[in-house]
Protein backbone atom coordinates (compact mmCIF):
# COMPACT_ATOMS: atom_id res chain seq x y z
CA UNK A 1 0.00 0.00 0.00
CA UNK A 2 1.15 3.45 -0.85
CA UNK A 3 -0.40 5.21 2.12
CA UNK A 4 1.51 3.97 5.12
CA UNK A 5 3.98 6.86 4.92
CA UNK A 6 3.05 8.28 8.33
CA UNK A 7 3.55 4.99 10.15
CA UNK A 8 6.61 5.73 12.20
CA UNK A 9 8.44 2.52 13.02
CA UNK A 10 8.92 3.55 16.63
CA UNK A 11 5.22 4.20 17.05
CA UNK A 12 3.20 1.26 18.38
CA UNK A 13 0.26 0.21 16.19
CA UNK A 14 -3.06 1.69 17.21
CA UNK A 15 -5.68 -0.37 18.97
CA UNK A 16 -7.95 -0.38 15.92
CA UNK A 17 -5.11 -1.55 13.71
CA UNK A 18 -4.47 -4.54 15.99
CA UNK A 19 -8.15 -5.38 16.25
CA UNK A 20 -8.61 -5.30 12.48
CA UNK A 21 -5.53 -7.50 12.05
CA UNK A 22 -6.88 -9.96 14.59
CA UNK A 23 -10.24 -10.16 12.85
CA UNK A 24 -8.63 -10.56 9.43
CA UNK A 25 -6.45 -13.42 10.73
CA UNK A 26 -9.50 -15.12 12.20
CA UNK A 27 -11.49 -14.79 8.98
CA UNK A 28 -8.57 -16.08 6.94
CA UNK A 29 -8.11 -19.01 9.35
CA UNK A 30 -11.80 -19.84 9.01
CA UNK A 31 -11.54 -19.69 5.24
CA UNK A 32 -14.05 -16.84 4.95
CA UNK A 33 -11.57 -14.40 3.44
CA UNK A 34 -8.97 -15.18 0.82
CA UNK A 35 -6.09 -12.80 1.60
CA UNK A 36 -5.01 -12.56 -2.04
CA UNK A 37 -8.54 -11.70 -3.10
CA UNK A 38 -8.64 -9.07 -0.37
CA UNK A 39 -5.40 -7.48 -1.59
CA UNK A 40 -6.64 -7.51 -5.18
CA UNK A 41 -9.98 -5.90 -4.32
CA UNK A 42 -8.30 -3.12 -2.35
CA UNK A 43 -5.87 -2.48 -5.21
CA UNK A 44 -8.74 -2.08 -7.63
CA UNK A 45 -10.44 0.58 -5.54
CA UNK A 46 -7.14 2.36 -4.95
CA UNK A 47 -5.99 2.38 -8.55
CA UNK A 48 -8.69 1.55 -11.08
CA UNK A 49 -12.08 2.72 -9.88
CA UNK A 50 -11.85 6.42 -9.26
CA UNK A 51 -13.02 9.85 -10.38
CA UNK A 52 -11.07 9.60 -13.64
CA UNK A 53 -14.03 7.55 -14.94
CA UNK A 54 -16.53 10.29 -14.18
CA UNK A 55 -14.16 12.89 -15.62
CA UNK A 56 -14.15 11.05 -18.95
CA UNK A 57 -17.94 11.04 -19.00
CA UNK A 58 -18.11 14.77 -18.34
CA UNK A 59 -15.38 15.69 -20.82
CA UNK A 60 -17.13 13.68 -23.52
CA UNK A 61 -20.45 15.37 -22.74
CA UNK A 62 -18.78 18.77 -23.03
CA UNK A 63 -17.13 17.88 -26.33
CA UNK A 64 -19.98 15.97 -27.96
CA UNK A 65 -23.53 17.37 -27.89
CA UNK A 66 -25.08 14.16 -29.06
CA UNK A 67 -23.43 12.19 -26.29
CA UNK A 68 -24.55 14.83 -23.80
CA UNK A 69 -28.18 14.47 -24.90
CA UNK A 70 -27.91 10.70 -24.58
CA UNK A 71 -26.27 11.02 -21.15
CA UNK A 72 -29.09 13.21 -19.85
CA UNK A 73 -31.88 11.17 -21.41
CA UNK A 74 -30.60 7.64 -20.80
CA UNK A 75 -27.66 7.96 -18.41
CA UNK A 76 -27.30 4.25 -17.66
CA UNK A 77 -26.96 3.36 -21.34
CA UNK A 78 -24.60 6.23 -22.11
CA UNK A 79 -22.40 5.44 -19.11
CA UNK A 80 -22.46 1.70 -19.88
CA UNK A 81 -21.21 2.49 -23.39
CA UNK A 82 -18.02 3.74 -21.73
CA UNK A 83 -17.78 0.67 -19.50
CA UNK A 84 -18.32 2.37 -16.14
CA UNK A 85 -20.92 0.00 -14.76
CA UNK A 86 -20.72 -1.75 -11.43
CA UNK A 87 -21.58 -1.96 -7.80
CA UNK A 88 -23.15 1.24 -6.41
CA UNK A 89 -23.61 2.68 -9.88
CA UNK A 90 -26.43 0.60 -11.28
CA UNK A 91 -28.97 3.42 -11.61
CA UNK A 92 -27.53 6.84 -12.29
CA UNK A 93 -29.18 10.18 -12.97
CA UNK A 94 -27.07 12.99 -14.41
CA UNK A 95 -27.85 16.51 -13.16
CA UNK A 96 -26.90 19.27 -15.55
CA UNK A 97 -25.65 22.57 -14.18
CA UNK A 98 -26.76 25.56 -16.27
CA UNK A 99 -26.80 29.33 -16.05
CA UNK A 100 -29.97 28.99 -13.95
CA UNK A 101 -29.41 25.82 -11.92
CA UNK A 102 -26.64 24.46 -9.71
CA UNK A 103 -26.84 20.88 -8.40
CA UNK A 104 -25.28 19.42 -5.27
CA UNK A 105 -25.32 15.79 -4.09
CA UNK A 106 -25.32 14.47 -0.52
CA UNK A 107 -26.33 11.35 1.37
CA UNK A 108 -27.70 12.55 4.71
CA UNK A 109 -28.40 9.03 6.03
CA UNK A 110 -25.11 7.30 5.19
CA UNK A 111 -22.62 7.64 2.34
CA UNK A 112 -24.30 6.70 -0.97
CA UNK A 113 -22.08 7.67 -3.88
CA UNK A 114 -21.60 6.48 -7.50
CA UNK A 115 -18.54 4.26 -7.02
CA UNK A 116 -17.99 3.20 -10.66
CA UNK A 117 -17.86 6.87 -11.70
CA UNK A 118 -16.21 8.59 -8.75
CA UNK A 119 -14.55 5.81 -6.75
CA UNK A 120 -15.00 5.67 -3.00
CA UNK A 121 -16.17 8.91 -1.41
CA UNK A 122 -13.77 11.34 0.28
CA UNK A 123 -13.84 11.61 4.06
CA UNK A 124 -15.62 14.98 4.05
CA UNK A 125 -18.53 13.58 1.98
CA UNK A 126 -19.13 10.92 4.65
CA UNK A 127 -18.62 13.31 7.56
CA UNK A 128 -21.30 14.60 9.90
CA UNK A 129 -20.74 18.30 9.06
CA UNK A 130 -21.38 17.77 5.35
CA UNK A 131 -24.30 15.41 5.78
CA UNK A 132 -25.92 17.75 8.30
CA UNK A 133 -25.43 21.05 6.51
CA UNK A 134 -25.78 20.30 2.79
CA UNK A 135 -29.58 20.01 2.71
CA UNK A 136 -30.27 23.08 4.85
CA UNK A 137 -27.47 25.44 3.86
CA UNK A 138 -26.02 24.39 0.51
CA UNK A 139 -24.53 27.79 -0.26
CA UNK A 140 -22.85 27.80 3.15
CA UNK A 141 -21.32 24.40 2.37
CA UNK A 142 -20.07 25.54 -1.01
CA UNK A 143 -18.46 28.60 0.54
CA UNK A 144 -16.28 26.21 2.55
CA UNK A 145 -14.99 24.93 -0.79
CA UNK A 146 -14.39 28.48 -1.97
CA UNK A 147 -17.45 28.43 -4.26
CA UNK A 148 -20.05 31.16 -4.57
CA UNK A 149 -23.40 30.58 -6.24
CA UNK A 150 -25.42 33.71 -6.88
CA UNK A 151 -28.93 34.09 -5.48
CA UNK A 152 -30.33 34.24 -9.00
CA UNK A 153 -29.38 30.59 -9.52
CA UNK A 154 -31.58 27.84 -8.11
CA UNK A 155 -29.55 25.47 -5.96
CA UNK A 156 -30.87 21.91 -6.11
CA UNK A 157 -29.69 19.54 -3.42
CA UNK A 158 -30.13 15.83 -4.14
CA UNK A 159 -30.30 13.60 -1.06
CA UNK A 160 -29.35 10.06 -2.11
CA UNK A 161 -31.82 8.17 0.06
CA UNK A 162 -32.41 5.30 -2.41
CA UNK A 163 -30.29 3.13 -4.73
CA UNK A 164 -30.41 5.86 -7.37
CA UNK A 165 -27.02 7.53 -7.71
CA UNK A 166 -26.51 11.11 -8.82
CA UNK A 167 -23.72 12.65 -10.88
CA UNK A 168 -23.45 16.39 -11.48
CA UNK A 169 -22.58 17.49 -15.00
CA UNK A 170 -20.72 20.74 -14.31
CA UNK A 171 -20.91 23.66 -16.72
CA UNK A 172 -18.25 23.69 -19.37
CA UNK A 173 -15.82 26.45 -18.37
CA UNK A 174 -15.69 29.60 -20.48
CA UNK A 175 -12.86 30.19 -22.97
CA UNK A 176 -12.62 26.54 -23.97
CA UNK A 177 -14.08 26.79 -27.48
CA UNK A 178 -12.45 24.31 -29.79
CA UNK A 179 -10.81 22.33 -26.98
CA UNK A 180 -10.51 18.61 -27.49
CA UNK A 181 -11.98 16.06 -25.12
CA UNK A 182 -8.48 15.32 -23.82
CA UNK A 183 -7.83 19.00 -23.07
CA UNK A 184 -11.19 19.39 -21.36
CA UNK A 185 -10.48 16.37 -19.18
CA UNK A 186 -8.03 18.39 -17.08
CA UNK A 187 -10.73 20.86 -16.14
CA UNK A 188 -13.09 18.30 -14.62
CA UNK A 189 -12.66 17.77 -10.89
CA UNK A 190 -14.22 15.19 -8.62
CA UNK A 191 -15.67 17.94 -6.45
CA UNK A 192 -17.37 19.52 -9.47
CA UNK A 193 -19.13 16.19 -10.11
CA UNK A 194 -20.46 16.20 -6.53
CA UNK A 195 -21.42 19.83 -7.00
CA UNK A 196 -19.48 21.56 -4.23
CA UNK A 197 -17.38 23.38 -6.81
CA UNK A 198 -17.52 24.45 -10.44
CA UNK A 199 -15.18 22.88 -12.95
CA UNK A 200 -11.69 24.32 -13.11
CA UNK A 201 -11.19 27.38 -15.27
CA UNK A 202 -8.47 27.24 -17.90
CA UNK A 203 -5.26 29.03 -16.96
CA UNK A 204 -4.98 32.34 -18.82
CA UNK A 205 -1.99 31.12 -20.82
CA UNK A 206 -3.71 27.90 -21.82
CA UNK A 207 -6.75 29.43 -23.53
CA UNK A 208 -7.29 28.39 -27.11
CA UNK B 1 -35.27 4.66 13.64
CA UNK B 2 -34.77 8.20 14.82
CA UNK B 3 -31.02 7.73 15.16
CA UNK B 4 -28.10 10.12 15.05
CA UNK B 5 -27.29 8.81 11.57
CA UNK B 6 -30.26 10.86 10.30
CA UNK B 7 -28.17 14.01 10.14
CA UNK B 8 -29.90 16.20 7.55
CA UNK B 9 -30.47 19.69 8.92
CA UNK B 10 -28.71 19.15 12.26
CA UNK B 11 -26.46 21.93 13.46
CA UNK B 12 -23.33 22.37 15.50
CA UNK B 13 -20.99 19.95 13.74
CA UNK B 14 -18.64 22.69 12.63
CA UNK B 15 -17.07 23.27 9.22
CA UNK B 16 -16.75 20.59 6.54
CA UNK B 17 -12.93 20.65 6.36
CA UNK B 18 -12.30 19.06 2.97
CA UNK B 19 -8.88 17.64 2.15
CA UNK B 20 -7.27 18.61 -1.12
CA UNK B 21 -8.79 16.52 -3.89
CA UNK B 22 -5.44 15.80 -5.51
CA UNK B 23 -3.80 14.70 -2.26
CA UNK B 24 -6.45 12.75 -0.37
CA UNK B 25 -5.71 9.01 -0.44
CA UNK B 26 -8.51 6.50 -1.03
CA UNK B 27 -7.71 5.00 2.37
CA UNK B 28 -5.93 6.97 5.06
CA UNK B 29 -4.69 3.92 6.96
CA UNK B 30 -3.94 0.36 5.92
CA UNK B 31 -6.56 -0.99 8.35
CA UNK B 32 -9.29 1.09 6.66
CA UNK B 33 -8.54 -0.65 3.37
CA UNK B 34 -8.67 -4.04 5.09
CA UNK B 35 -12.03 -3.23 6.71
CA UNK B 36 -13.49 -2.05 3.41
CA UNK B 37 -12.28 -5.16 1.58
CA UNK B 38 -13.40 -7.58 4.29
CA UNK B 39 -16.89 -6.03 4.40
CA UNK B 40 -17.21 -6.38 0.61
CA UNK B 41 -15.94 -9.97 0.54
CA UNK B 42 -18.03 -11.16 3.49
CA UNK B 43 -21.02 -9.31 2.02
CA UNK B 44 -20.76 -11.49 -1.09
CA UNK B 45 -21.59 -14.56 1.00
CA UNK B 46 -25.17 -13.32 0.83
CA UNK B 47 -26.00 -13.66 4.53
CA UNK B 48 -27.21 -10.09 4.71
CA UNK B 49 -28.18 -7.30 2.34
CA UNK B 50 -27.30 -3.64 1.97
CA UNK B 51 -30.17 -2.41 4.15
CA UNK B 52 -29.19 -4.80 6.94
CA UNK B 53 -25.64 -3.45 6.80
CA UNK B 54 -26.89 0.12 6.90
CA UNK B 55 -29.15 -0.68 9.82
CA UNK B 56 -26.38 -2.39 11.76
CA UNK B 57 -24.36 0.86 11.52
CA UNK B 58 -27.38 2.96 12.49
CA UNK B 59 -27.87 0.81 15.57
CA UNK B 60 -24.43 1.60 16.97
CA UNK B 61 -24.72 3.51 20.26
CA UNK B 62 -25.30 7.18 19.29
CA UNK B 63 -22.21 8.46 21.09
CA UNK B 64 -20.06 5.84 19.33
CA UNK B 65 -21.65 6.59 15.96
CA UNK B 66 -20.64 10.23 16.21
CA UNK B 67 -17.19 9.57 17.69
CA UNK B 68 -16.12 6.79 15.32
CA UNK B 69 -14.44 7.46 12.02
CA UNK B 70 -16.21 6.07 8.96
CA UNK B 71 -14.39 2.75 8.82
CA UNK B 72 -14.54 2.34 12.59
CA UNK B 73 -18.32 2.33 12.14
CA UNK B 74 -17.99 -0.29 9.42
CA UNK B 75 -15.71 -2.40 11.61
CA UNK B 76 -17.98 -2.23 14.66
CA UNK B 77 -21.08 -3.09 12.62
CA UNK B 78 -19.27 -5.91 10.80
CA UNK B 79 -18.41 -7.61 14.09
CA UNK B 80 -22.07 -7.41 15.17
CA UNK B 81 -23.18 -8.90 11.86
CA UNK B 82 -20.61 -11.70 11.97
CA UNK B 83 -21.84 -12.81 15.39
CA UNK B 84 -25.56 -12.30 14.66
CA UNK B 85 -25.30 -14.35 11.47
CA UNK B 86 -23.38 -17.12 13.25
CA UNK B 87 -20.39 -16.85 10.89
CA UNK B 88 -18.17 -16.10 13.88
CA UNK B 89 -18.88 -16.87 17.51
CA UNK B 90 -18.52 -14.36 20.33
CA UNK B 91 -15.75 -16.57 21.71
CA UNK B 92 -13.85 -16.59 18.40
CA UNK B 93 -14.11 -12.83 18.27
CA UNK B 94 -12.74 -12.52 21.81
CA UNK B 95 -9.88 -15.00 21.41
CA UNK B 96 -9.09 -14.44 17.74
CA UNK B 97 -8.85 -18.22 17.31
CA UNK B 98 -11.13 -20.49 15.33
CA UNK B 99 -13.25 -22.84 17.40
CA UNK B 100 -15.72 -24.04 14.77
CA UNK B 101 -15.25 -24.50 11.01
CA UNK B 102 -17.62 -22.95 8.49
CA UNK B 103 -20.22 -25.00 6.66
CA UNK B 104 -19.67 -26.40 3.20
CA UNK B 105 -22.38 -24.20 1.70
CA UNK B 106 -20.67 -21.08 3.05
CA UNK B 107 -17.23 -22.29 1.95
CA UNK B 108 -18.52 -22.69 -1.60
CA UNK B 109 -19.50 -19.03 -1.70
CA UNK B 110 -16.20 -17.55 -0.50
CA UNK B 111 -14.85 -15.11 -3.09
CA UNK B 112 -11.61 -16.32 -4.63
CA UNK B 113 -8.94 -14.58 -6.67
CA UNK B 114 -10.39 -15.87 -9.95
CA UNK B 115 -13.58 -13.81 -9.59
CA UNK B 116 -12.19 -10.84 -7.68
CA UNK B 117 -11.38 -8.75 -10.74
CA UNK B 118 -14.99 -8.95 -11.87
CA UNK B 119 -16.41 -8.02 -8.49
CA UNK B 120 -16.38 -4.21 -8.75
CA UNK B 121 -18.23 -4.51 -12.08
CA UNK B 122 -20.99 -6.80 -10.84
CA UNK B 123 -24.37 -5.14 -10.81
CA UNK B 124 -27.32 -5.69 -8.52
CA UNK B 125 -30.85 -5.02 -9.66
CA UNK B 126 -33.00 -3.14 -7.18
CA UNK B 127 -36.09 -3.24 -9.40
CA UNK B 128 -38.91 -5.49 -8.24
CA UNK B 129 -42.39 -6.36 -9.49
CA UNK B 130 -44.82 -3.62 -8.56
CA UNK B 131 -47.40 -4.61 -5.94
CA UNK B 132 -49.96 -2.30 -7.57
CA UNK B 133 -50.16 0.56 -10.04
CA UNK B 134 -48.25 3.65 -8.96
CA UNK B 135 -50.35 5.91 -6.77
CA UNK B 136 -48.56 9.11 -7.80
CA UNK B 137 -47.36 10.76 -10.97
CA UNK B 138 -44.83 13.49 -11.66
CA UNK B 139 -46.41 16.82 -10.79
CA UNK B 140 -48.56 15.44 -7.94
CA UNK B 141 -48.41 17.22 -4.62
CA UNK B 142 -47.58 14.82 -1.81
CA UNK B 143 -46.97 14.95 1.91
CA UNK B 144 -44.17 12.91 3.44
CA UNK B 145 -45.82 10.97 6.22
CA UNK B 146 -45.06 11.85 9.82
CA UNK B 147 -43.92 8.37 10.78
CA UNK B 148 -41.29 7.22 13.26
CA UNK B 149 -40.62 3.52 12.74
CA UNK B 150 -38.26 1.93 15.25
CA UNK B 151 -36.53 -0.11 12.55
CA UNK B 152 -34.68 0.85 9.39
CA UNK B 153 -36.19 3.50 7.15
CA UNK B 154 -34.93 5.83 4.44
CA UNK B 155 -37.41 8.60 5.07
CA UNK B 156 -35.25 11.31 6.64
CA UNK B 157 -36.73 13.19 9.57
CA UNK B 158 -36.36 16.58 7.94
CA UNK B 159 -39.00 15.83 5.28
CA UNK B 160 -41.60 14.21 7.54
CA UNK B 161 -44.89 16.08 7.54
CA UNK B 162 -43.76 18.34 4.70
CA UNK B 163 -45.33 18.86 1.29
CA UNK B 164 -43.45 18.42 -1.94
CA UNK B 165 -44.03 17.71 -5.63
CA UNK B 166 -43.30 14.42 -7.36
CA UNK B 167 -40.46 15.03 -9.80
CA UNK B 168 -39.90 11.49 -11.12
CA UNK B 169 -41.02 7.90 -10.74
CA UNK B 170 -38.22 5.31 -10.67
CA UNK B 171 -40.38 2.19 -10.85
CA UNK B 172 -40.85 -0.30 -8.05
CA UNK B 173 -37.67 -0.93 -6.09
CA UNK B 174 -36.56 -2.88 -3.03
CA UNK B 175 -38.31 -1.38 0.00
CA UNK B 176 -35.65 -0.71 2.66
CA UNK B 177 -37.97 -0.84 5.66
CA UNK B 178 -38.76 -4.49 4.90
CA UNK B 179 -35.45 -5.37 3.30
CA UNK B 180 -33.61 -4.62 6.55
CA UNK B 181 -35.69 -7.43 8.08
CA UNK B 182 -34.84 -9.79 5.25
CA UNK B 183 -38.14 -9.32 3.39
CA UNK B 184 -37.52 -8.58 -0.27
CA UNK B 185 -40.48 -6.65 -1.69
CA UNK B 186 -40.87 -3.80 -4.13
CA UNK B 187 -42.61 -0.47 -3.59
CA UNK B 188 -42.89 2.40 -6.05
CA UNK B 189 -40.01 4.82 -5.67
CA UNK B 190 -40.33 8.52 -6.45
CA UNK B 191 -38.07 11.52 -6.45
CA UNK B 192 -39.84 14.35 -4.60
CA UNK B 193 -38.93 18.02 -4.76
CA UNK B 194 -39.31 20.16 -1.64
CA UNK B 195 -38.94 23.93 -1.52
CA UNK B 196 -36.32 24.90 1.04
CA UNK B 197 -38.79 27.25 2.76
CA UNK B 198 -41.21 24.35 3.25
CA UNK B 199 -38.47 22.43 5.06
CA UNK B 200 -36.53 25.14 6.85
CA UNK B 201 -38.92 28.09 7.13
CA UNK B 202 -37.32 31.46 7.61
CA UNK B 203 -33.87 29.89 7.92
CA UNK B 204 -34.01 28.49 4.38
CA UNK B 205 -31.21 29.22 1.95
CA UNK B 206 -32.60 31.55 -0.72
CA UNK B 207 -33.68 30.03 -4.00
CA UNK B 208 -32.90 26.45 -3.09
CA UNK B 209 -34.79 23.16 -3.26
CA UNK B 210 -34.16 19.64 -2.00
CA UNK B 211 -34.86 16.45 -3.94
CA UNK B 212 -35.37 13.30 -1.88
CA UNK B 213 -36.08 9.78 -3.10
CA UNK B 214 -39.12 8.46 -1.24
CA UNK B 215 -40.96 5.15 -1.43
CA UNK B 216 -44.73 5.18 -1.86
CA UNK B 217 -45.33 4.00 1.72
CA UNK B 218 -43.69 7.21 2.95
CA UNK B 219 -46.19 9.47 1.16
CA UNK B 220 -49.81 10.54 1.00
CA UNK B 221 -51.64 12.84 -1.42
CA UNK B 222 -51.54 16.50 -0.40
CA UNK B 223 -54.18 19.11 -1.22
Amino acid sequence: MAHDHHHDHTEPPSDIELRVKALESLLVEKGLVDPEALDALIDMYEDKIGPSNGKRVVARAWADDEFKRWLLEDPDAAIASMGYVGSQGEQVRVLENTDDVHNLVVCTLCSCYPWPLLGLPPVWYKSSPYRAQAVADPRGVMQQFGSEVGKEKEVRVWDSTSEMRYLVLPQRPPNTQGWSEEQLLDLVTRNSMIGVEDARRPAATATA
Amino acid sequence: MNGVHDLGGMQGFGPVQPESESEEPVFHEEWEARVYGIVRLIGRLGLWNLDMSRHSREKLPPADYLAYSYYEKWFAALQEQLVESGLVSEQELQTGTMSAPITKSIAERVVGTEEIHAMPFMVTSYLRPAPALPRFRPGDRVRALNRHPGGHTREPRYVRGHIGTVHDHYGAQVYPDLSANGVDEGRHLYCVRFDATELWGESADVNSVVYVDLWEDYMEPAP
